[in-house]
């Protein structure tokens, strides 16, 4: 009955010798050496195909968490550098983006459907598209090259700022418009000019942009392509949690890419909480 | 800005006439009430008066002054009221005009105390009651001191507490020197409030007399039905 199975299951011993893991079976290969034949005579597995696999990746979890619970320097100095940046780039991002959205929502002049739409589309923007853009005024040869910025953080946050403004102005151009709809004829009546509407308008809608400006993290925080290109990912200076994850994993580092993937995780549910929250709190209140 | 004459005042988006050429002139005191149908153009009238909709025809002479800026204010029938606290929805009104901080604070304040809100002052304004919202947008229009008030159907839909509150505010805007021109489907408001009515039907005055005269009585059939309580689309049918 085991005929067909072992006669399937037949390795070379030169191939791969009792007990050593190989590049195609990275387990020590369970089974009996036959000196007869000088073949290994590989047993049928007792549990399921996927059932020694995951030996390791329970050692990865633990190792994983391990590394949390240990407050592992090398991991909060990632984490560390990746609020800075993107908080950074957040900020940057809400002071140029909050007021463009509005003026583009209050504002008429021609072109202004043009802008909207280019403004949209922006928002999809693949972020190594930014990195090449940003890597190319940043180089010596660019035009903010005397700066010396590439390969620095603070090279990142202008690649992050760059991505997070579309979103932020598209998201409010479209929450101020709805707003002004509404408030427009009595701010005609009364005399507020537009400069001044943007600033009613933007205190208006205050609890609606914060959530706005918390997806601008989200975006910053999460992208990985225009900081790897810009920042070069170097350990200990460039090297934010989603390049990490990126290198560590492709170099085997399960369990540091695990756990930075759970602070990324953890962030961005603690980001949507919090704008949960706020739209509670300011319903509430009346907001 | 006064007398305010309205000549030949058209509005007729595609080709349909709306107002059909109306032609009005009002003095600078008194409450003048615009009574008539529904569809007949009463808010229209005020609109294209604040400047909110282009006239197709017609014009309006303010007293042989240009443009009534920062002279004129609108409450709305529902008032629009900002996210804020209900001091700065009426501070903010003052921005347009030359006055400082300090100066804007205290006029907020002392509309805020006429009307009734000024322990209010911080709280939300969206938090306010239908009543309370009304007696603020009115406080918002009162603060700019205008020299002609549009106020569409500010009463309605609230009940008979929180509209003798409104009325009693009209009456003292009007005292403070406000001419006030408004509209209303309510024939005991017109009673107590008007100086005057205009009566608008079919997108023309019909009348414009003394409240006194138009109620007791009213010389165009329209007027007669109207005052009768009977509906428009008899009236357009026994033509």
């Amino acid at each position: 009955m085991l005929a067909p199975a072992i006669s399937l299951a037949r390795v070379s011993t030169r191939m791969v010798p009792p007990g050593i893991a190989s590049p195609y079976f990275p387990l020590p290969i369970p089974g009996r050496h036959d000196p007869a034949s000088g073949v290994m005579l590989v047993l049928p597995r007792a549990r399921s195909p996927g059932a020694a696999s995951r030996v390791p990746m329970t050692e990865t979890l633990l190792e994983a968490f391990s590394l949390l619970g240990g407050f592992d320097h090398r991991l909060l100095q990632i984490v560390g550098l990746s609020l800075r940046v993107s908080l950074t780039a957040l900020a940057i991002g809400a002071l140029i983006g909050l007021p463009l959205g509005a003026w583009l929502a209050v504002a008429d002049f021609r072109g202004r459907g043009a802008m909207i739409v280019a403004l949209n589309a922006l928002m999809g923007l693949p972020s190594v598209v930014v990195g090449v853009l940003v890597y190319l005024v940043l180089s010596r040869s660019g035009p903010l090259g005397s700066y010396g910025l590439l390969f620095s953080p603070p090279a990142m946050v202008v690649a992050q700022t760059v991505l997070v403004v579309p979103l932020i102005a598209a998201v409010t151009r479209q929450i101020v418009e709805d707003a002004w709809k509404e408030y427009a004829p009595e701010f005609s009546v009364i005399g507020i000019g537009r400069p001044q509407a943007v600033r009613l308008l933007l205190a208006d809608c205050r609890f609606s942009l914060s959530v706005a400006t918390l997806a601008g993290l989200g975006r910053a925080m999460s992208e990985v392509g225009a900081v790897m290109i810009v920042g070069g990912n170097i350990d200990g200076y460039t090297r934010v949690m989603t390049t990490a994850i990126a290198l560590e994993t492709s170099k085997g580092d399960l369990a540091l890419s695990i756990a930075l993937g759970i602070v990324l995780l953890t962030l961005i549910l603690a980001l949507n909480a919090a704008a949960y929250s706020l739209r509670g709190w300011a319903a509430r209140r009346g907001g | 800005m006064f007398p305010l004459r309205i000549a030949g005042l058209r509005f007729a988006p595609a080709g349909r006439p709306l107002l059909d050429g109306v032609d009005l002139e009002l003095s600078g005191e008194g409450i003048s009430v615009i009574l008539g149908p529904n569809g007949a153009g009463k808010t229209l009238l005020l609109r294209l008066l604040a400047g909110l909709l282009p006239a197709h025809g017609g014009g309006v002479d303010w007293g042989g002054a240009p443009e009534p800026a920062g002279r004129l204010a609108m409450v709305f029938q529902q008032p629009m009221l900002l996210r804020l606290s209900v001091f700065a929805n009426v501070e903010f009104a003052l921005w347009p005009q030359a006055i400082r901080p300090a100066g804007r604070k205290a006029r907020t304040l002392a509309v805020l105390e006429r009307v009734g809100l000024a322990h209010r002052a911080r709280d939300s304004a969206r938090l306010l009651s239908g009543g309370e919202r009304q007696r603020l947008a009115l406080a918002r229009a009162w603060a700019m001191a205008p020299r002609l008030l549009l106020l569409d159907e500010p009463t309605a839909s609230l009940d008979p507490t929180a509209t003798e509150a409104v009325e009693t505010i009209i009456r003292e805007i009007r005292t403070d020197g406000a001419k006030v021109l408004m509209t209303t489907h309510n024939l005991g408001q017109a009673t107590r409030l008007a100086d005057d009515i205009i009566f608008l039907a079919d997108g023309r005055v019909q009348e414009h007399e003394t409240a006194h005269r138009f109620f007791a009585r009213p010389h165009s059939p329209a007027a007669r039905a109207y005052l009768q309580g009977e509906l428009p689309w008899r009236i357009a049918f026994d033509r």
